[in-house]
Protein backbone atom coordinates (compact mmCIF):
# COMPACT_ATOMS: atom_id res chain seq x y z
CA UNK A 1 0.00 0.00 0.00
CA UNK A 2 2.63 2.53 1.10
CA UNK A 3 5.13 0.84 -1.23
CA UNK A 4 3.13 1.57 -4.36
CA UNK A 5 1.55 4.87 -3.28
CA UNK A 6 2.80 6.85 -6.31
CA UNK A 7 1.83 4.12 -8.78
CA UNK A 8 -1.63 3.96 -7.14
CA UNK A 9 -2.09 7.72 -7.49
CA UNK A 10 -1.04 7.56 -11.16
CA UNK A 11 -3.44 4.69 -11.84
CA UNK A 12 -6.24 6.49 -10.00
CA UNK A 13 -5.85 9.62 -12.16
CA UNK A 14 -5.62 7.48 -15.29
CA UNK A 15 -8.80 5.56 -14.40
CA UNK A 16 -10.61 8.76 -13.46
CA UNK A 17 -9.80 10.27 -16.86
CA UNK A 18 -10.62 7.00 -18.62
CA UNK A 19 -14.06 6.75 -16.96
CA UNK A 20 -14.73 10.40 -17.85
CA UNK A 21 -14.36 9.41 -21.53
CA UNK A 22 -11.07 11.19 -22.24
CA UNK A 23 -9.32 9.72 -25.31
CA UNK A 24 -6.11 7.75 -24.68
CA UNK A 25 -3.81 10.31 -26.28
CA UNK A 26 -5.11 13.16 -24.11
CA UNK A 27 -5.03 10.86 -21.12
CA UNK A 28 -1.30 10.27 -21.68
CA UNK A 29 -0.73 13.99 -22.20
CA UNK A 30 -2.47 14.83 -18.94
CA UNK A 31 -0.51 12.13 -17.11
CA UNK A 32 2.77 13.52 -18.45
CA UNK A 33 1.80 17.05 -17.38
CA UNK A 34 0.88 15.79 -13.91
CA UNK A 35 4.24 14.02 -13.61
CA UNK A 36 6.20 17.05 -14.79
CA UNK A 37 4.28 19.38 -12.46
CA UNK A 38 5.02 17.01 -9.58
CA UNK A 39 8.72 17.09 -10.47
CA UNK A 40 8.76 20.90 -10.66
CA UNK A 41 6.98 21.25 -7.31
CA UNK A 42 9.23 18.64 -5.71
CA UNK A 43 12.43 20.28 -6.93
CA UNK A 44 11.38 23.83 -6.06
CA UNK A 45 10.23 22.92 -2.56
CA UNK A 46 13.37 20.91 -1.98
CA UNK A 47 15.63 23.67 -3.28
CA UNK A 48 13.92 26.04 -0.85
CA UNK A 49 14.33 23.77 2.16
CA UNK A 50 17.85 22.69 1.24
CA UNK A 51 18.95 26.31 1.67
CA UNK A 52 17.58 26.09 5.21
CA UNK A 53 19.32 22.73 5.73
CA UNK A 54 22.59 24.20 4.45
CA UNK A 55 22.39 27.08 6.92
CA UNK A 56 21.54 24.74 9.78
CA UNK A 57 24.43 22.41 8.89
CA UNK A 58 26.75 25.42 8.64
CA UNK A 59 25.53 26.62 12.02
CA UNK A 60 26.13 23.22 13.58
CA UNK A 61 29.64 22.96 12.10
CA UNK A 62 30.54 26.42 13.37
CA UNK A 63 29.04 25.84 16.82
CA UNK A 64 26.20 28.33 16.41
CA UNK A 65 22.44 27.99 16.07
CA UNK A 66 21.63 29.07 12.53
CA UNK A 67 18.23 30.48 11.49
CA UNK A 68 15.74 29.99 14.35
CA UNK A 69 13.37 32.98 14.39
CA UNK A 70 10.93 32.76 11.46
CA UNK A 71 8.49 29.94 12.02
CA UNK A 72 9.07 26.91 14.28
CA UNK A 73 12.84 26.24 14.51
CA UNK A 74 13.33 28.83 11.76
CA UNK A 75 11.68 26.58 9.18
CA UNK A 76 10.03 29.47 7.35
CA UNK A 77 13.24 31.50 7.08
CA UNK A 78 13.94 30.61 3.41
CA UNK A 79 10.30 31.13 2.45
CA UNK A 80 10.56 34.63 3.87
CA UNK A 81 13.83 35.15 2.00
CA UNK A 82 12.21 34.18 -1.30
CA UNK A 83 9.31 36.52 -0.54
CA UNK A 84 11.82 39.31 -0.06
CA UNK A 85 13.69 38.46 -3.25
CA UNK A 86 10.51 38.30 -5.34
CA UNK A 87 9.40 41.72 -4.12
CA UNK A 88 12.75 43.30 -5.02
CA UNK A 89 13.03 45.44 -8.10
CA UNK A 90 14.66 43.76 -11.09
CA UNK A 91 17.67 45.91 -11.85
CA UNK A 92 19.05 45.65 -15.37
CA UNK A 93 22.40 47.43 -15.72
CA UNK A 94 22.78 49.79 -18.65
CA UNK A 95 25.22 47.92 -20.88
CA UNK A 96 24.00 44.35 -20.48
CA UNK A 97 22.72 42.20 -23.31
CA UNK A 98 19.14 42.54 -22.09
CA UNK A 99 17.46 39.47 -23.61
CA UNK A 100 20.24 37.06 -22.70
CA UNK A 101 20.61 38.65 -19.26
CA UNK A 102 16.98 37.90 -18.48
CA UNK A 103 16.95 34.55 -20.30
CA UNK A 104 19.82 32.95 -18.35
CA UNK A 105 18.12 32.75 -14.91
CA UNK A 106 14.99 31.35 -16.55
CA UNK A 107 16.81 28.69 -18.55
CA UNK A 108 19.08 27.64 -15.68
CA UNK A 109 16.28 25.51 -14.20
CA UNK A 110 15.57 23.58 -17.41
CA UNK A 111 18.40 20.99 -17.24
CA UNK A 112 17.75 19.86 -13.62
CA UNK A 113 13.99 19.64 -14.19
CA UNK A 114 14.48 17.64 -17.39
CA UNK A 115 16.97 15.26 -15.83
CA UNK A 116 14.74 14.41 -12.89
CA UNK A 117 12.12 12.96 -15.25
CA UNK A 118 14.29 9.90 -15.99
CA UNK A 119 15.58 9.18 -12.48
CA UNK A 120 13.91 6.12 -10.93
CA UNK A 121 13.02 7.12 -7.36
CA UNK A 122 11.35 3.85 -6.39
CA UNK A 123 10.53 0.38 -7.68
CA UNK A 124 8.97 0.96 -11.15
CA UNK A 125 8.62 4.65 -10.31
CA UNK A 126 9.92 7.21 -12.79
CA UNK A 127 8.28 9.75 -15.05
CA UNK A 128 9.86 8.38 -18.24
CA UNK A 129 11.53 4.98 -18.54
CA UNK A 130 14.32 5.77 -20.97
CA UNK A 131 16.44 2.93 -22.29
CA UNK A 132 19.53 5.13 -22.36
CA UNK A 133 18.74 7.15 -19.26
CA UNK A 134 22.34 7.55 -18.15
CA UNK A 135 23.29 9.04 -21.50
CA UNK A 136 20.31 11.38 -21.40
CA UNK A 137 21.34 12.69 -17.97
CA UNK A 138 24.81 13.64 -19.16
CA UNK A 139 23.65 15.11 -22.45
CA UNK A 140 21.22 17.45 -20.69
CA UNK A 141 23.62 18.20 -17.82
CA UNK A 142 26.24 19.38 -20.31
CA UNK A 143 23.83 22.10 -21.45
CA UNK A 144 23.89 23.92 -18.11
CA UNK A 145 27.50 24.97 -18.84
CA UNK A 146 26.20 27.04 -21.72
CA UNK A 147 23.50 28.68 -19.59
CA UNK A 148 25.92 29.70 -16.81
CA UNK A 149 28.11 31.16 -19.51
CA UNK A 150 25.21 33.12 -21.03
CA UNK A 151 24.54 34.67 -17.62
CA UNK A 152 28.15 35.68 -17.12
CA UNK A 153 28.79 36.90 -20.62
CA UNK A 154 25.63 38.96 -21.03
CA UNK A 155 26.44 40.94 -17.86
CA UNK A 156 29.32 42.81 -19.61
CA UNK A 157 31.27 42.83 -16.41
CA UNK A 158 34.85 41.65 -16.16
CA UNK A 159 34.24 39.63 -13.03
CA UNK A 160 31.22 37.96 -14.59
CA UNK A 161 33.25 37.17 -17.68
CA UNK A 162 36.11 35.70 -15.63
CA UNK A 163 33.59 33.65 -13.66
CA UNK A 164 31.86 32.34 -16.75
CA UNK A 165 35.19 31.37 -18.34
CA UNK A 166 36.00 29.49 -15.17
CA UNK A 167 32.63 27.73 -15.34
CA UNK A 168 33.33 26.49 -18.84
CA UNK A 169 36.89 25.31 -18.23
CA UNK A 170 35.93 23.68 -14.93
CA UNK A 171 32.80 21.91 -16.15
CA UNK A 172 34.42 20.69 -19.37
CA UNK A 173 37.47 19.40 -17.47
CA UNK A 174 35.42 17.49 -14.92
CA UNK A 175 32.82 16.08 -17.31
CA UNK A 176 35.55 13.93 -18.83
CA UNK A 177 36.69 12.01 -15.70
CA UNK A 178 33.04 11.75 -14.61
CA UNK A 179 32.01 9.91 -17.77
CA UNK A 180 35.20 7.82 -17.89
CA UNK A 181 34.66 6.75 -14.28
CA UNK A 182 31.12 5.63 -15.08
CA UNK A 183 32.40 3.41 -17.91
CA UNK A 184 33.47 0.91 -15.24
CA UNK A 185 29.89 0.69 -13.96
CA UNK A 186 28.45 0.50 -17.49
CA UNK A 187 30.89 -2.31 -18.37
CA UNK A 188 29.72 -4.40 -15.41
CA UNK A 189 26.00 -3.77 -15.97
CA UNK A 190 26.02 -3.82 -19.76
CA UNK A 191 23.15 -1.32 -19.95
CA UNK A 192 22.54 2.42 -19.84
CA UNK A 193 19.09 1.98 -18.33
CA UNK A 194 19.08 3.48 -14.83
CA UNK A 195 16.64 0.85 -13.50
CA UNK A 196 18.86 -1.97 -14.73
CA UNK A 197 21.89 -0.30 -13.16
CA UNK A 198 20.02 -0.30 -9.84
CA UNK A 199 18.91 -3.94 -10.21
CA UNK A 200 22.51 -4.98 -10.93
CA UNK A 201 23.42 -3.79 -7.41
CA UNK A 202 21.17 -6.37 -5.76
CA UNK A 203 24.10 -8.34 -4.29
CA UNK A 204 26.63 -5.53 -3.79
CA UNK A 205 26.42 -1.78 -4.28
CA UNK A 206 28.84 -0.36 -6.81
CA UNK A 207 30.49 1.70 -4.09
CA UNK A 208 32.00 -1.63 -2.98
CA UNK A 209 32.93 -3.11 -6.36
CA UNK A 210 33.90 0.25 -7.97
CA UNK A 211 35.32 2.38 -5.12
CA UNK A 212 37.73 4.33 -7.36
CA UNK A 213 34.95 5.12 -9.82
CA UNK A 214 32.78 6.31 -6.91
CA UNK A 215 35.49 8.65 -5.61
CA UNK A 216 36.16 10.11 -9.06
CA UNK A 217 32.47 10.48 -9.79
CA UNK A 218 31.76 12.17 -6.48
CA UNK A 219 34.67 14.61 -6.74
CA UNK A 220 33.68 15.45 -10.31
CA UNK A 221 30.04 15.88 -9.22
CA UNK A 222 31.10 18.38 -6.54
CA UNK A 223 33.05 20.26 -9.21
CA UNK A 224 30.16 20.15 -11.68
CA UNK A 225 27.84 21.62 -9.06
CA UNK A 226 30.38 24.40 -8.44
CA UNK A 227 30.47 23.67 -4.74
CA UNK A 228 33.26 24.33 -2.26
CA UNK A 229 36.11 23.32 -2.50
CA UNK A 230 35.60 23.79 -6.27
CA UNK A 231 33.43 26.94 -6.30
CA UNK A 232 35.98 28.95 -8.27
CA UNK A 233 33.30 30.47 -10.49
CA UNK A 234 31.85 32.44 -7.61
CA UNK A 235 34.96 32.74 -5.49
CA UNK A 236 33.83 35.89 -3.68
CA UNK A 237 37.32 36.74 -2.45
CA UNK A 238 38.56 36.91 -6.06
CA UNK A 239 35.76 37.73 -8.47
CA UNK A 240 32.83 38.96 -6.29
CA UNK A 241 30.18 36.42 -7.34
CA UNK A 242 31.33 35.35 -10.79
CA UNK A 243 28.49 35.10 -13.32
CA UNK A 244 25.94 36.23 -10.71
CA UNK A 245 27.64 39.56 -9.97
CA UNK A 246 25.14 41.77 -11.80
CA UNK A 247 22.05 39.80 -10.78
CA UNK A 248 19.80 40.92 -7.98
CA UNK A 249 16.40 39.94 -6.65
CA UNK A 250 14.75 36.93 -8.25
CA UNK A 251 17.40 36.59 -10.99
CA UNK A 252 19.98 35.89 -8.31
CA UNK A 253 17.56 33.65 -6.44
CA UNK A 254 17.02 31.51 -9.54
CA UNK A 255 20.76 30.86 -9.85
CA UNK A 256 20.94 30.23 -6.13
CA UNK A 257 18.05 27.73 -6.16
CA UNK A 258 19.41 26.09 -9.33
CA UNK A 259 22.59 25.31 -7.41
CA UNK A 260 20.53 23.26 -4.97
CA UNK A 261 18.58 21.63 -7.79
CA UNK A 262 21.92 20.59 -9.31
CA UNK A 263 23.03 19.18 -5.96
CA UNK A 264 19.83 17.14 -5.84
CA UNK A 265 20.53 15.76 -9.32
CA UNK A 266 24.13 14.93 -8.41
CA UNK A 267 23.04 13.23 -5.18
CA UNK A 268 20.27 11.31 -6.91
CA UNK A 269 22.69 10.12 -9.58
CA UNK A 270 25.25 9.09 -6.94
CA UNK A 271 22.49 7.13 -5.20
CA UNK A 272 21.33 5.45 -8.40
CA UNK A 273 24.80 4.59 -9.67
CA UNK A 274 26.73 3.67 -6.53
CA UNK A 275 24.42 3.35 -3.52
CA UNK A 276 21.90 0.88 -4.91
CA UNK A 277 19.15 3.40 -5.72
CA UNK A 278 15.88 2.30 -4.14
CA UNK A 279 17.18 -1.13 -3.11
CA UNK A 280 16.76 -1.74 0.61
CA UNK A 281 19.99 -2.71 2.43
CA UNK A 282 20.10 -5.61 4.92
CA UNK A 283 16.71 -6.86 3.69
CA UNK A 284 14.81 -4.01 5.38
CA UNK A 285 12.10 -4.17 2.73
CA UNK A 286 9.26 -3.11 5.06
CA UNK A 287 10.36 0.47 4.47
CA UNK A 288 9.05 1.53 1.04
CA UNK A 289 11.57 1.68 -1.78
CA UNK A 290 11.02 5.36 -2.56
CA UNK A 291 11.71 6.23 1.06
CA UNK A 292 15.03 4.39 0.86
CA UNK A 293 15.91 6.36 -2.24
CA UNK A 294 15.20 9.70 -0.59
CA UNK A 295 17.04 8.74 2.62
CA UNK A 296 20.14 7.84 0.62
CA UNK A 297 19.79 10.98 -1.47
CA UNK A 298 19.64 13.24 1.58
CA UNK A 299 22.64 11.49 3.12
CA UNK A 300 24.63 12.31 -0.04
CA UNK A 301 23.33 15.89 0.07
CA UNK A 302 24.52 16.12 3.66
CA UNK A 303 27.99 14.96 2.56
CA UNK A 304 27.97 17.76 -0.03
CA UNK A 305 27.25 20.30 2.72
CA UNK A 306 29.73 18.67 5.07
CA UNK A 307 32.45 19.13 2.42
CA UNK A 308 31.48 22.74 1.89
CA UNK A 309 31.89 23.75 5.51
CA UNK A 310 35.06 21.69 6.02
CA UNK A 311 37.40 22.49 3.14
CA UNK A 312 38.88 25.79 1.95
CA UNK A 313 38.66 26.80 -1.69
CA UNK A 314 41.38 25.61 -4.09
CA UNK A 315 43.06 27.73 -6.77
CA UNK A 316 41.88 27.57 -10.39
CA UNK A 317 45.17 26.10 -11.68
CA UNK A 318 45.15 23.51 -8.89
CA UNK A 319 41.59 22.63 -9.81
CA UNK A 320 42.28 22.13 -13.51
CA UNK A 321 45.60 20.39 -12.83
CA UNK A 322 43.92 17.97 -10.43
CA UNK A 323 41.24 17.16 -12.99
CA UNK A 324 43.58 16.52 -15.89
CA UNK A 325 46.62 15.07 -14.14
CA UNK A 326 45.01 12.95 -11.44
CA UNK A 327 41.36 12.20 -12.15
CA UNK A 328 41.59 11.51 -15.91
CA UNK A 329 44.56 9.07 -15.70
CA UNK A 330 42.99 7.44 -12.64
CA UNK A 331 39.67 6.93 -14.42
CA UNK A 332 41.44 5.50 -17.49
CA UNK A 333 43.32 3.09 -15.21
CA UNK A 334 40.00 2.17 -13.57
CA UNK A 335 38.58 1.16 -16.96
CA UNK A 336 41.55 -1.14 -17.63
CA UNK A 337 41.47 -2.69 -14.16
CA UNK A 338 37.70 -3.24 -14.43
CA UNK A 339 38.12 -4.89 -17.84
CA UNK A 340 40.87 -7.21 -16.58
CA UNK A 341 38.86 -7.98 -13.45
CA UNK A 342 35.80 -8.89 -15.52
CA UNK A 343 37.90 -11.31 -17.59
CA UNK A 344 39.33 -12.92 -14.47
CA UNK A 345 35.85 -13.36 -12.99
CA UNK A 346 34.63 -14.84 -16.25
CA UNK A 347 37.64 -17.20 -16.40
CA UNK A 348 36.90 -18.33 -12.85
CA UNK A 349 33.35 -19.02 -14.01
CA UNK A 350 31.46 -16.71 -11.60
CA UNK B 1 6.50 6.24 -36.78
CA UNK B 2 2.75 6.70 -36.76
CA UNK B 3 1.84 9.80 -38.73
CA UNK B 4 -0.78 11.59 -36.71
CA UNK B 5 -1.68 15.26 -36.86
CA UNK B 6 0.38 16.08 -33.75
CA UNK B 7 3.54 14.70 -35.34
CA UNK B 8 2.95 16.89 -38.38
CA UNK B 9 2.37 19.98 -36.23
CA UNK B 10 5.51 19.21 -34.20
CA UNK B 11 7.50 18.71 -37.39
CA UNK B 12 6.52 22.05 -38.86
CA UNK B 13 7.17 23.87 -35.57
CA UNK B 14 10.62 22.30 -35.27
CA UNK B 15 11.36 22.99 -38.92
CA UNK B 16 10.41 26.64 -38.44
CA UNK B 17 12.72 26.93 -35.42
CA UNK B 18 15.58 25.18 -37.24
CA UNK B 19 15.31 27.34 -40.36
CA UNK B 20 14.72 30.53 -38.39
CA UNK B 21 17.69 30.02 -36.10
CA UNK B 22 19.87 28.90 -39.04
CA UNK B 23 19.11 32.19 -40.82
CA UNK B 24 19.76 34.13 -37.61
CA UNK B 25 23.20 32.47 -37.21
CA UNK B 26 24.45 34.30 -40.30
CA UNK B 27 22.23 37.37 -39.93
CA UNK B 28 23.11 38.61 -36.42
CA UNK B 29 26.13 40.87 -35.98
CA UNK B 30 27.25 39.57 -32.62
CA UNK B 31 29.07 36.26 -32.91
CA UNK B 32 28.00 35.20 -29.42
CA UNK B 33 24.36 35.43 -30.50
CA UNK B 34 25.30 33.33 -33.54
CA UNK B 35 26.61 30.57 -31.25
CA UNK B 36 23.44 30.61 -29.16
CA UNK B 37 21.26 30.40 -32.27
CA UNK B 38 23.48 27.53 -33.39
CA UNK B 39 22.76 25.75 -30.08
CA UNK B 40 19.02 26.35 -30.55
CA UNK B 41 19.27 24.96 -34.08
CA UNK B 42 21.10 21.82 -32.88
CA UNK B 43 18.62 21.17 -30.08
CA UNK B 44 15.63 21.50 -32.40
CA UNK B 45 17.32 19.04 -34.77
CA UNK B 46 17.42 16.63 -31.84
CA UNK B 47 13.65 17.16 -31.69
CA UNK B 48 13.36 15.99 -35.33
CA UNK B 49 15.29 12.83 -34.41
CA UNK B 50 12.88 12.26 -31.52
CA UNK B 51 9.95 12.51 -33.94
CA UNK B 52 11.61 9.74 -35.96
CA UNK B 53 11.90 7.56 -32.80
CA UNK B 54 15.70 7.82 -32.95
CA UNK B 55 16.20 8.57 -29.24
CA UNK B 56 19.85 7.61 -29.22
CA UNK B 57 20.69 9.91 -32.13
CA UNK B 58 18.74 12.75 -30.49
CA UNK B 59 20.71 12.44 -27.27
CA UNK B 60 24.02 12.21 -29.15
CA UNK B 61 23.00 15.32 -31.07
CA UNK B 62 22.46 17.25 -27.83
CA UNK B 63 25.60 15.87 -26.17
CA UNK B 64 28.04 16.36 -29.06
CA UNK B 65 26.69 19.38 -30.92
CA UNK B 66 24.92 21.52 -28.33
CA UNK B 67 27.11 20.39 -25.43
CA UNK B 68 30.56 20.13 -26.99
CA UNK B 69 30.74 21.93 -30.35
CA UNK B 70 29.12 25.12 -29.06
CA UNK B 71 31.39 25.14 -26.01
CA UNK B 72 34.41 24.73 -28.27
CA UNK B 73 33.30 27.70 -30.39
CA UNK B 74 32.84 29.74 -27.20
CA UNK B 75 36.41 28.86 -26.18
CA UNK B 76 37.53 30.16 -29.56
CA UNK B 77 35.55 33.37 -29.19
CA UNK B 78 36.86 34.05 -25.72
CA UNK B 79 40.48 33.44 -26.70
CA UNK B 80 40.35 35.87 -29.63
CA UNK B 81 37.98 38.39 -28.13
CA UNK B 82 37.40 41.69 -29.91
CA UNK B 83 37.05 45.00 -28.14
CA UNK B 84 33.60 45.55 -29.58
CA UNK B 85 31.57 42.35 -29.60
CA UNK B 86 28.71 44.06 -31.43
CA UNK B 87 30.76 44.06 -34.63
CA UNK B 88 32.29 40.60 -34.33
CA UNK B 89 30.29 38.79 -37.01
CA UNK B 90 30.88 41.14 -39.90
CA UNK B 91 29.31 41.31 -43.33
CA UNK B 92 31.30 41.98 -46.47
CA UNK B 93 30.67 43.09 -50.01
CA UNK B 94 31.65 39.95 -51.95
CA UNK B 95 28.17 39.53 -53.35
CA UNK B 96 29.27 38.25 -56.79
CA UNK B 97 31.29 35.37 -55.36
CA UNK B 98 28.51 34.54 -52.88
CA UNK B 99 25.90 34.61 -55.66
CA UNK B 100 28.03 32.16 -57.68
CA UNK B 101 28.40 29.74 -54.77
CA UNK B 102 24.68 29.92 -53.96
CA UNK B 103 23.73 29.40 -57.61
CA UNK B 104 25.98 26.35 -57.83
CA UNK B 105 24.57 24.89 -54.63
CA UNK B 106 21.02 25.43 -55.84
CA UNK B 107 21.91 23.83 -59.17
CA UNK B 108 23.27 20.73 -57.43
CA UNK B 109 20.13 20.54 -55.28
CA UNK B 110 17.97 20.95 -58.38
CA UNK B 111 19.75 18.16 -60.28
CA UNK B 112 19.56 15.84 -57.28
CA UNK B 113 15.89 16.65 -56.75
CA UNK B 114 15.22 15.91 -60.41
CA UNK B 115 17.00 12.54 -60.21
CA UNK B 116 15.25 11.42 -57.01
CA UNK B 117 12.33 9.07 -57.66
CA UNK B 118 10.34 10.51 -54.68
CA UNK B 119 8.92 7.14 -53.68
CA UNK B 120 7.79 6.62 -50.12
CA UNK B 121 11.00 5.91 -48.23
CA UNK B 122 9.47 5.05 -44.86
CA UNK B 123 9.61 1.33 -44.19
CA UNK B 124 6.70 -0.51 -42.64
CA UNK B 125 8.92 -2.26 -40.12
CA UNK B 126 8.42 -0.64 -36.70
CA UNK B 127 11.44 1.07 -35.15
CA UNK B 128 13.06 -1.32 -32.66
CA UNK B 129 12.47 -0.21 -29.09
CA UNK B 130 16.12 -0.83 -28.31
CA UNK B 131 17.91 1.01 -31.11
CA UNK B 132 21.06 1.36 -29.01
CA UNK B 133 21.56 -2.44 -29.02
CA UNK B 134 21.31 -2.51 -32.82
CA UNK B 135 23.75 0.40 -33.23
CA UNK B 136 26.16 -1.11 -30.72
CA UNK B 137 25.96 -4.51 -32.42
CA UNK B 138 26.69 -3.00 -35.83
CA UNK B 139 29.57 -0.89 -34.48
CA UNK B 140 31.25 -3.95 -32.97
CA UNK B 141 30.69 -6.30 -35.90
CA UNK B 142 30.35 -4.74 -39.35
CA UNK B 143 32.08 -1.44 -38.59
CA UNK B 144 34.51 -2.68 -35.98
CA UNK B 145 37.70 -1.41 -37.69
CA UNK B 146 36.60 2.27 -38.11
CA UNK B 147 35.17 2.12 -34.59
CA UNK B 148 38.41 0.85 -33.08
CA UNK B 149 40.49 3.33 -35.08
CA UNK B 150 38.31 6.19 -33.79
CA UNK B 151 38.55 4.84 -30.24
CA UNK B 152 42.33 4.64 -30.52
CA UNK B 153 42.50 8.17 -31.90
CA UNK B 154 40.41 9.53 -29.02
CA UNK B 155 42.50 7.69 -26.42
CA UNK B 156 45.69 9.06 -27.99
CA UNK B 157 44.20 12.57 -27.96
CA UNK B 158 43.22 12.15 -24.30
CA UNK B 159 46.68 10.90 -23.26
CA UNK B 160 48.22 13.67 -25.35
CA UNK B 161 46.18 16.24 -23.42
CA UNK B 162 47.36 14.76 -20.12
CA UNK B 163 50.98 14.86 -21.32
CA UNK B 164 50.62 18.51 -22.38
CA UNK B 165 49.21 19.40 -18.97
CA UNK B 166 52.11 17.63 -17.28
CA UNK B 167 54.76 19.37 -19.39
CA UNK B 168 53.57 22.83 -18.35
CA UNK B 169 54.03 21.80 -14.75
CA UNK B 170 57.63 20.65 -15.38
CA UNK B 171 58.44 24.04 -16.90
CA UNK B 172 56.88 25.82 -13.98
CA UNK B 173 59.09 23.90 -11.54
CA UNK B 174 62.25 24.93 -13.36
Amino acid sequence: MLETIFIDIANWIRNLLGSAGVPALWNDTVMMLVKLTAIIVFILINALWLVYMERKVAGYMQARIGPNRVGPKGLLQTTADIGKLISKEIIIPKNVDKILFLLAPVLIFVPPLTIFSVIPFGKNMMAIDLNIGLFFVFAIASLSTLIFWIGGWSSYNKYSLLGSMRVISQMVSYELPMMLALLGVIMIVGSLNLSEIILAQESAWFIISQPIAFLIFFIAAVAECNRVPFDLMEGESEIIAGPYTEYSGMGFAMFFLAEYANIMIASAMTTVLFLGGWLAPFGLTFIPSWLWFFVKMYVVIFVFMWLRWTYPRVRIDQLLGFGWKVLVPLSLANIFVTGIGMYIYRALGW
Amino acid sequence: METCIYNVIAFYMLAAVILGSAVMIVAVRNIVHSVLFLAACFISMAGIYLLLDAVYLAIIQVLIYAGAVCIMIIFGIMLIRRADMKESNLFNKQTKLAAGVVAMTLAVYGILAGKTAWTDVTSNVPVPADSLDKIGGLLLSQYVIPFEVAALLLTVALIGAIMLAREVKADGDN
